[in-house]
């Protein structure tokens, strides 16, 4: 496995800029993520607006991975609707289980898709999707 | 006893050869799980080759065998924890398993409303959770030992949390995190003057450290087959007797009766009494085995080494600006198990990186929650050695942890 691969700029960017992580002043939801393995503990906060994702942001701790991932995601969903980000989620999760390689296919996720080659490395997997596997929690609940 | 020759003793680890990304494997994740000897292994396949069949069950002439062979590693265990009797050796799948059965057999019938447990912060969650639910079925108290700033526990506190009310002690003699290891005899002897019982949790002090249960007057010791050059799949819990003799059966089946009715049975003598269902005969041979080529070597030996390399690592790791230390920095009664962080960088970041350079290591919080609660930690890294470490291997992590950094695009 290449370092240079996982540890691309834009992913050291995102985990150490931390442009989204805050806490939001009147969240409509919040909902923690946590990888029991590596430690990674994120809570994703929502604010909407009708169905709309008005704004969202995420507190906690984790790796540049968890981190990252977390980031590019409220980059993504901000300004989508509920359904919208949990195609999205969709997505993601098939790209990383490899069940769409379609690059085209693959473009809605923007930025997110630096992550596509971390299901190479199954201890890492856990990291790139814990944020979608919350976002996924997060809407059900609403 | 033979001159510890660790290139000698590499030779009989198979898997310590092996290279990974590219890289010769530096295996410093010992405190999860030891490599195997071909010694080892051969004592597996022997018993498979040779002597496979049902312990305890048929009168045949594999049956014996297999019967004896199971019978001589609860009299080598016995033996290397110098108990008074193969009655008070039961085997179980591991430490885990250990320290359920005497929770569900001691705890549940001896704990009451009221009553307390006690236990260290450092505690491995296997000597935690069952606790937490006999405390919460028995509306007891679950309390925990703290720890001084230097990592090591004060007597004092130990005099505070034992109590008249308290039944269980539980402590690890070594932390799988900290490297600690605690004055568990003294422990022991307070808190049967409190009279509570005691549970000695030897799963990392085992291979490395003598354990007389005498000596310690522990009333429960548990530990794993698998830290210890043995298999996954073995584990030890030793009892005293006269407890054992009045705890109720943990699993029920075959092996563990004496008399079946339809409606009742009567319970199997000691040891078998505990140990349900077709035993790991393979993982007993396993353990037998790895009990050998650890008194070949010799503990002191042991623990010499592992001294030598725990000196050798802490003084690198102190020297590096941007690494803390979780743990004791001095070598008095302290294992060879370091927990350390690298500033602005997590531990999973490092252990994947340094595993690019052959280095294995262990992220993330160890099975031990609350501690890293206690410590501010989300999650530490961790380095842990065994006889066939080498100075030349801690001084290439070190190297591979000098570039972490870099990779995760600080300055240096
Ligand atoms: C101190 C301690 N206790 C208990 C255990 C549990 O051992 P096992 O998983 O073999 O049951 C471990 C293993 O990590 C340990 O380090
Ligand atoms: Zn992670």
């Amino acid at each position: 496995m290449d370092l240079n691969q996982l540890y691309t700029e834009l992913i050291l960017e995102h985990s150490q800029s931390g442009h989204n992580k805050r806490h939001l002043n009147s969240a409509d939801c919040t909902q923690r993520g946590h990888n029991p393995s590596c430690g990674d503990d994120i809570t994703l906060e929502l604010k909407c607006d009708g169905d709309k994702i008005e704004e969202a942001s995420f507190t906690g701790s984790g790796c540049a991975i968890s981190q990252a991932s977390t980031s590019m995601m409220i980059d993504l969903i901000t300004g989508k609707t509920l359904e919208e980000a949990l195609e999205l989620a969709g997505k993601f999760i098939s790209m990383i289980k490899k069940e769409i390689t379609d690059e085209e296919e693959l473009e809605v996720l923007e930025d997110s898709i630096v992550f596509k080659n971390i299901s190479n490395m199954p201890a890492r997997v856990k990291c790139a999707v814990l944020s979608w596997h919350t976002l996924k929690e997060a809407v059900g609940k609403q | 006893m033979k001159k510890f020759d660790v290139k000698q003793i590499r030779k009989d680890f198979p898997t310590l050869s092996q290279k990974v990304n590219g890289k010769p494997l530096v295996y410093l994740d010992n405190a999860a799980t030891t490599h195997k000897p071909n010694f080892v292994l051969d004592a597996m396949i022997d018993y498979y080759e040779k002597h496979n069949a049902n312990p305890n069950r048929g009168a045949h002439y594999l049956g014996v065998s297999a019967t004896e062979l199971y019978e001589n590693a609860r009299e080598k265990v016995r033996e290397f924890i110098n108990a008074k009797s193969n009655k008070e050796i039961i085997f179980t799948r591991n430490a885990t398993e250990s320290l359920n059965l005497i929770a569900y057999s001691y705890g549940m019938k001896y704990v009451e409303e009221d009553d307390e447990i006690v236990v260290c912060i450092s505690e491995h969650h296997s000597n935690i959770v069952p606790w937490q639910k006999i405390a919460n079925l028995k509306k007891a108290k679950l309390k925990f030992i703290y720890l001084n700033e230097d990592y090591r526990l004060n007597m004092d506190e130990v005099y505070t949390k034992i109590t008249d009310k308290t039944k269980i002690v539980g402590i690890a003699q070594m932390s799988n995190v900290l490297g600690t290891v605690y004055p568990v005899k003294q422990i022991v002897e307070y808190a049967h003057s409190k009279g509570a019982i005691t549970i000695i949790d030897g799963a990392q002090s085992a291979p490395h450290i003598k354990i007389d249960v005498i000596d310690i007057n522990t009333d429960f010791l548990v530990f794993s087959g698998h830290k210890m050059l043995g298999p996954m799949g073995i584990g030890v819990l030793y009892g005293k007797e006269e407890l054992l003799e009045e705890m109720p059966p943990f699993l029920m089946g075959g092996d563990m009766i004496e008399y079946v009715e339809e409606q009742n049975t009567t319970f199997a003598e000691l040891p078998h009494r505990f140990e349900a269902g077709t035993p790991n005969v393979e993982g007993a041979v396993g353990l037998t085995a790895a009990i050998d080529y650890i008194e070949e070597i010799g503990l002191d030996n042991i623990n010499t080494h592992g001294h030598k390399l725990t000196s050798y690592a802490l003084e690198k790791l102190m020297a590096i600006p941007y690494v803390k230390i979780y743990g004791p920095k001095d070598l008095d009664n302290r294992g060879a198990v370091i927990s350390f962080s690298v500033e602005g960088c997590h531990p999973h970041d490092v252990s994947t990186i340094v595993d690019t350079y052959g280095v294995a290591l262990r992220a993330g919080h160890h099975c031990a929650q609350p501690l890293m609660k206690y410590l501010n930690a989300p999650a530490t890294s961790r380095i842990s050695f065994y006889i066939y470490n080498t100075k030349s291997e801690i001084d290439i992590f070190i190297d591979s942890l000098k570039n972490v950094r870099k990779w995760l695009g600080y300055g240096s």
